[in-house]
């Protein structure tokens, strides 16, 4: 390797400082705690609970990326999960409507939360914290009012398919206990599109001019992907197989990444959450975009309602209680900027992870839920002083 | 005469980058000292050495200053010994007042209790001093950016100031209230004050004065003495850019349309918040292909505010009127459809407004025209790289990299990119507004170019500027505004400033 080649992957990694840095914080501390817990840590079930215990943070921090990079904020989506899993226990439980309707009715009630929340803070100018605040206080609220009071449940086993059901193994003939050959091979093939596509992509980019990343830094940064693919979907087909939710959470990455990445709707958000005033005299209607991104926060919270509801199997007038400090502490840990315009979708899942893993860990070495809460904050505290202090470094 | 301050071999490295590189200055008490160099020259970055922000220790050299070796440690350090600095973006808090803004960190108290009563009067005093009549408990947010400029200097002058320095002062002022602050400046002069002015105005520097000091590449240059009088801009000039500067605009042989391009009719608009305020009074303006209109106006005469109304609407209420292009109606109600319609607006504030200062040059050059790079909403990358690429070459913006946050940049650059970004939407008609503000001489003329191209291949050209000059310099016809009306117009060969100034203040 030449001199200037080693000095462009130092450049780079320097100013990607941010994006590779959590990762290995991830890595470490999932390290860290599975020495301490005597390998528990990273056995099949607890890893199998890891994803289904933070499938609905991760549901949302995606959501609220897009709110947070957009300059706003969603406090109200603890409680929306609350209302929407409420109302799928009415629907279903006390209605008796089946499930494949009530789904999408929730998923639309809760955009249509989002978009009356969106409504008064990209029409009006009302401030986003100001009118999340109040939707916090309505829906947890009508919650209450909902439910009378008590909990409602059981749900029926199509309902909690959702987020306790795994993928059948398909090929290796439906039986219980036995190594599933079917997530597996899912697995693998995952591992393999992400460099295949990432190679295509760089190809496109050569055509027109120099590729930023260097060829090392594309490299390792996909054998660690595709190790940690194979890894993860090993231990878990050891187990029951992929968890549907897993399913569900990696379209949802996957279709936000590249929304953020590569289509103009997304390089739209940041252009909003960057400056504003620019964006809209470049002939970008700010508001639509706004609107939008609550809209979709909405039904993201709708989604992880239903997800907790299932997963619960039962609705109580307590879910959802203080998530939204959850799913906004892991999109800043994963990197995005309180005023707008900064932030990555894939940061916010590994903040999501961050949070989740030190959760689990800290709960099997026994670690009590009051200093659970104290180093939580702590970490959130510690990894945006990080970001600033690196960007006064440069 | 006795030396106030000597700055003796300053270098300042920051990473990668030597900003100063063995610089000395010499300044003598009571005089008038300008700094002079080019965006990026390092002016600024000495300032900040000898006001304490980059603290002793972080920079080589000595600053000599009233008669002892001084190692200050941060601005209140340097403040102490009488050395104020006003910087170029006004420190002020908006919604305080005139004397809460004077007086603040400085408060006149007891025990921590304001002295209301004795702050207002001091404040009183020292408005005075500066000649502004004001009265001390108006907000800041209520008085022009000129009388702002006049508070901070009221401000300097509560601490006991020996030696102030200006960062670019009139760099946001009109003709006039420059003119003020200027004579001001002569006044303390005789006062015994000394201060160092740091200005692109090549005439203002000339006016007041008494030596001047040129900085280029974080070098300095040399220091020329302006008190015999037998300094011309164009030796200033010389030594800035390193070159001469036969000609401050480039040439430019019209070409111009006989149909009218892009016409205004009729147009009115109130001020958002003062409804019966009409901002722009039934405004007629034309421009006809390859020409370069310019319109003249003191500061509030409504031009930014027709530019935007034009431009989607994005100022004031009450709107009407009609906009033609090639003879026919064209909507502009919103910025998408003005775009659409072949309008693009290059706006004065370009930080503010026109520049996602945290993204990088690519993403910026592209956000009017995000269609020109993806298909179906699916971006390109490298069809955007290659845009970049095309721009930073064709109009030569200064970077290593395209990838390069927009906020490292100069200001020169930045303007090339604000620029870059309205030609990739390939407008018919490009209104700039103050294209070459706060950027310097070299920059300048490179933006000039930029213009004349735009005209040669065929656009409507509407150049909105404060330095008459310019105007005079760059435009074929020149429209002037005052109080929300155009006031008439004249053609480049009969105007001059004073047939500007004459028309301006015909009531």
């Amino acid at each position: 390797m030449t001199d200037t080649e080693t000095k462009s992957i130092g450049y780079y990694l320097r100013t990607h400082i941010r994006e590779y840095g959590m990762v290995v914080a991830l890595v470490a501390i999932l390290a860290f705690f599975q020495v301490l817990t005597d390998g528990i840590m990273l056995k099949p079930v607890n890893l199998t609970n890891l994803f289904l215990q933070n499938s609905y943070i991760i549901i949302m921090a995606v959501g609220m990326l897009l709110v947070i990079v957009g300059g706003n904020i969603d406090l109200s989506v603890g409680s929306v999960v609350g209302f929407i899993g409420a109302l799928a226990a009415v629907m279903i439980v006390n209605w008796d409507l089946p499930t494949v309707l009530v789904i999408p009715v929730c998923l639309i009630a809760g955009a249509i939360i989002g978009a009356a929340q969106g409504y008064w803070v990209a029409y009006w100018r009302i401030p986003s914290f100001i009118v999340t605040l109040a939707g916090m206080l309505v829906f947890k609220g009508l919650t209450l009012a909902l439910l009378g009071g008590a909990s409602v449940g059981p749900f029926p086993d199509s309902f909690q398919a959702m987020s306790s059901g795994f993928i059948p193994d398909f090929l290796g003939g439906f039986i219980e206990g036995r190594f599933n050959v079917f997530s597996m091979t899912l697995g693998v093939v995952l591992a393999a599109l992400l460099p295949i596509l990432g190679l295509r992509s760089r190809a496109k980019q050569a055509k027109f001019a120099a590729v930023e990343e260097p060829m090392a830094v594309f490299v390792t940064k996909h054998a660690v992907a595709g190790i940690a693919i194979l890894f993860v979907t090993y231990l878990l087909s050891t187990y029951r197989g992929l968890p549907n939710i897993l399913v569900i959470m990696a379209v949802l990455i996957a279709i936000f990444t590249f929304i953020t990445n590569s289509t103009t709707l997304g390089r739209r958000i940041y252009a909003l959450g960057g400056n504003e005033k620019a964006a809209k005299l470049s002939g970008i209607n700010t508001k639509r975009l706004t609107f939008f991104t609550f809209a979709n926060m909405g039904m993201l919270a709708a989604l992880a309602g239903l997800v907790f509801a299932a997963r619960l199997n039962t609705a109580t007038p307590k879910a959802g209680l203080a998530f939204e400090l959850d799913v906004i502490a892991a999109v800043f840990i994963g990197g995005a900027s309180m005023s707008g315009g900064v932030g990555k979708v894939i940061g916010a899942v590994v903040g999501a992870l961050i949070m989740g893993v030190m959760n689990n860990g800290m709960s099997i070495i026994g670690v009590g839920i009051d200093w659970q809460q104290v180093i939580k904050g702590l970490v959130l505290l510690a990894a945006v002083i990080f970001d600033v202090y690196n960007k006064n470094k440069a | 005469m006795d030396t106030i301050l000597e700055m003796k071999n300053i270098t300042k490295t920051f990473p990668g980058v030597k900003a100063l590189d063995d610089v000395s200055i010499k300044v003598e008490r009571g005089e008038i000292h300008a700094l002079c160099g080019e965006n990026g020259a390092g002016k600024s970055t000495l300032m900040k050495v000898l006001s304490g922000v980059y603290p002793h220790g972080t920079y080589e050299g000595d600053i000599l200053y009233d008669g002892g070796v001084q190692e200050f440690k941060d601005i209140r350090d340097s403040e102490d010994r009488g050395i104020i600095i006003i910087h170029q973006e006004l420190a002020l808090v908006p919604l305080l007042s005139i004397a809460e803004n004077i007086f603040l960190g400085n408060e006149i108290s007891e025990n921590g209790v304001v002295n209301w009563p004795a702050t207002f009067a001091r404040t009183g005093e020292l408005l005075k001093k500066v000649g502004l009549k004001e009265n001390p408990a108006t907000l800041v947010t209520n008085i022009g950016v000129g009388k702002q400029q006049l508070v901070e200097i009221a401000k300097a002058l509560s601490k006991k100031v020996k030696l102030l320095i200006l960062d670019e002062p009139t760099a946001s002022l009109q003709e006039n209230d420059s003119q003020k602050l200027l004579d001001l400046l002569l006044e303390f002069k005789a006062q015994g004050i000394t201060s160092i002015l740091i200005s692109h105005k090549l005439n203002e520097i000339n006016r007041v004065a008494d030596r001047i000091t040129i900085i280029r590449d974080g070098k300095s240059i040399s220091t020329l003495d302006a008190r015999g009088g037998n300094i011309t801009e164009d030796d200033i000039v010389k030594d800035m850019v390193g070159r001469d500067m036969a000609h401050r605009y480039p040439d430019r042989t019209p070409n111009i349309g006989t149909e009218k391009l892009m016409e205004v009719r009729n147009w009115s608009a109130t001020h958002p918040l003062h409804p019966e305020r009409k901002v722009v009074d039934n405004v007629n303006i034309d421009v006809a292909a390859g020409e370069v209109v310019g319109i003249a106006g003191l500061m509030g005469a409504g031009r930014t505010e027709l530019a935007m109304s034009i431009f989607g609407q994005s100022y004031g209420t009450d709107i009407s009127g009609e906009v033609l292009i090639n003879g026919k109606p064209v909507d502009v109600s919103t910025v998408e459809k003005a775009i659409a319609s072949g309008l693009a607006y290059v706006t004065e504030d370009r930080k503010e407004m026109g520049l996602i200062l945290e993204e990088s040059i690519t993403t910026n050059i592209t956000l009017a025209n995000l269609p020109g790079v993806s298909e179906n909403g699916v971006l390109n990358d490298g069809a955007e790289r290659s845009v970049a690429e095309e721009y930073r070459n064709k109009i030569n913006i200064r970077t290593p990299n395209v990838a390069q946050k927009v906020m490292n940049l100069s200001g020169g650059n930045q303007q090339k990119v604000v620029l870059s970004k309205w030609l990739f939407a390939a407008p018919e008609v490009l209104i700039l507004d103050e294209p070459t503000r706060g950027i310097d001489v070299g920059a300048k003329y490179e933006i000039y170019t930029i213009i004349n191209q735009l005209a040669a291949d065929g656009k409507g050209v509407i150049m909105i500027s404060s330095e008459m000059p310019e105007l005079l310099g760059m435009c074929d016809r020149i429209y002037v505004m005052n109080e929300g009306e155009i006031k008439g117009q004249l053609a480049a060969k009969d105007a001059s400033q004073e047939a500007i100034m004459r028309m301006i203040l015909k009531a």
